[in-house]
């Protein structure tokens, strides 16, 4: 694909002769995933990045308006693969929303568990990535071997490890166990020792602060106006977290902070995302203390959630109910409406416009992909920087390729 | 859980009704969600009031086809982009919508305003085929440069129209 990197007057100009133009990606190590950048260069120092995407186009919303609304959960899954259930509970968060449906407390708390689960996987891997790439691989190994455990409890509560499919429509697949709250249990002890190996590492290692420190420096004025949310705005002093400004779910209920800073820069984002895990790791204590008991799933009778496999075989009510739901000619019904539903996702805010036309399989499921949004930041961050910080920067904007292009 | 009396700014509907005058937007209301109709002639006048005089700043950019939408009046226009405005402060939502139809599908460029709207509006115009007026780089963005249709459109295919197919082979040979 061409890109335009110069305009017409700088291509005529003859002060470009030493101007080197430097591909890098789709296939390179420290982006992770597809991505491409066009770097163009005097000397070592970046003067213009244009990135290049699409690789990875799947056309994930456009299968939106083929899946009903609980089968869509499984392509959602795999937009953030580092935190799925996150992207779960935003979904069906704007499904419900659309719906008018009231979760149960339970499930409400469920979601809120499932949902900082992913947000601490998809930080430890972020901040450990952000070491890896800049040499300080220890710490990507302490973060990722703790991501394992995510992944047990994971298994534990759905059966699948990397995408569980774990919500429905107005409840989630199965409830939790005691095994899956004993797995979280052995996750909460161990992450206090994990989050203080990687300060050690990290925090005092010169070589990594000063990679990070001053590099891609964002202002308030520019995240607001580049869209940005979550951390990345939040480095920047945009303190805005809707868990804590528009609280959804149980979010209400829980003590907890937003950490933020005012630098805006690699180095601040990389605090603001393992000061985020310690605040999440306390939200799922309160979580797993407070968890209430009752049904998961909303009554029956609303007709949304599949009755569950001992009530399908054994009455005639759920048997009725489990083929109006499975039939494709039948099922529930949707409002002839659309809504913008967001929560806050471990990148940003991440949000659905929805858009029903009445039967179950939505009109329009536009996502608000935060990794495509703050991608757009990257050409601004990294001008007048050097190829080395490169890797820096897109560590620490977290860039999800299969988000970015979904 | 859904009040919306408690999610309605009431005080910047007035506002802005003050300052541009009656019917220049209609209000819809689905639960909490506030949504304003504009035509595309009054879309950046409404965006940049909003912008300087009530804060809100936009999150998300996005486009529907409504094609065959049931219960949908042929008059109204086929493609709707919306705009989903936050109010850091407040934390107030509203979502902006503007209508356009095929013949010229063109709606101004939001770009000047904020600029994370520029991929979006990529997007939009990749998907879609709307053009942004006044967009400085309106390229396609996700799809590649030479595919001609518009994916998202409600009349083309969930398998798409062979272009798969039709891919150039290279081969160890002709390369």
């Amino acid at each position: 694909m061409p890109v335009n990197l110069l305009d017409e007057a700088e291509i005529r100009s003859e002060s470009r002769d030493y101007h080197w133009t430097l591909n890098f990606g789709p296939q390179h190590p420290a982006t992770h995933t597809t991505l491409r950048l066009v770097l163009e260069l005097e000397g070592e120092t970046i003067l213009r990045a244009t990135p290049d995407i699409g690789y990875l186009h799947s056309g994930f919303e456009k299968l939106g308006e083929h899946l009903n609304l609980n089968q869509y959960v499984t392509v959602v899954d795999r937009k953030n693969y580092i935190s799925p259930p996150m992207n779960e509970v935003a979904w069906h968060n704007a499904v419900e929303k659309l719906l008018g449906i009231e979760i149960t407390p339970r499930c409400s708390y469920i979601r809120v568990i499932i949902g900082e689960l992913a947000r601490i996987s998809d930080h430890l891997l972020c901040a450990g990535a952000s070491a890896l790439d800049l040499g300080a691989f220890t710490a990507f190994l302490y973060a990722f071997n703790t991501r394992e455990l995510i992944y047990d409890i994971y298994e534990e509560m759905s059966g699948y490890r990397f995408h569980p499919g774990y919500t429905r429509v107005g409840g989630v697949m199965f409830d939790f166990t005691d095994r899956v709250i004993g797995r979280i249990e052995k996750l909460l002890a161990t992450l206090p020792k994990v989050f203080a190996d990687m300060e050690k590492l990290l925090f005092r290692n010169k070589i990594f602060l000063e990679r990070m420190r001053g590099i891609g420096t964002l202002s308030k004025a520019d995240a607001i106006s580049f869209c940005a949310s979550g951390p990345i705005a939040r480095a920047s002093g945009v303190t805005y977290d809707l868990r804590k400004d528009e609280p959804y779910l149980s979010y209400a209920d829980f003590r907890f902070d937003v950490p933020y800073a005012t630098e805006g820069d690699c180095y601040a984002r990389f605090q603001v995302r393992m000061e985020e895990m310690v605040q999440s790791s306390l939200i799922l204590r309160q979580a797993i203390d407070k968890l209430p008991s009752g049904p998961v799933n909303v009554p029956l009778a609303e007709k949304f959630p599949l009755p569950d496999k001992g009530t399908a075989y054994g009455s005639m009510e759920g048997l009725i109910q489990h083929f109006e739901l499975i039939m494709p000619n039948r099922g529930f019904e949707t409002p002839k409406n659309e809504t913008y539903a967001a929560v806050e996702g471990p990148n940003g805010e991440l949000g659905y416009y929805l858009v029903c036309d009445g039967t179950q399989v939505a009109w329009r499921t536009r996502t608000r992909p935060p990794s495509f949004i703050h991608f757009q930041l990257f050409p601004h961050l990294i001008r007048n920087h050097m190829i080395a910080d490169v890797v820096a920067v897109l560590g620490s904007l977290n860039i999800i390729a299969a988000e970015l292009d979904r | 859980m859904f009040d919306s009396a408690v999610k309605i700014p009431a005080d910047v509907l007035n506002g802005l009704r003050k300052r541009l005058g009656e019917g220049v937007f209609s209000v819809s209301v689905h639960l909490d969600n506030l949504r304003l109709h504009v035509p595309a002639s009054r879309l950046m006048q409404v965006l940049t009031e909003l912008r300087d005089g009530f804060g809100y700043h936009l999150t998300e950019l996005g486009g529907v086809d409504y094609l065959g939408y049931p219960g949908r009046s042929p008059e109204r226009p086929r493609f709707e982009v919306h705009y989903a405005l936050l109010n850091y402060d407040t934390a107030k939502r509203l979502v902006v919508k503007v209508g356009v139809s095929d013949p010229d599908p063109t709606v101004p460029s939001v770009v000047g305003l904020w600029a994370g709207a520029d991929w979006m509006e990529r997007e939009v115009f990749d998907m879609y085929g709307i053009v942004f007026d006044g967009h400085p780089d309106l390229r396609r963005i996700l799809m590649p440069e030479e595919f001609r249709s518009f994916p998202l459109r409600k009349d083309y295919p969930l398998r798409g129209r062979g272009e798969r197919h039709n891919f150039q082979r290279l081969t160890r040979e002709d390369s």
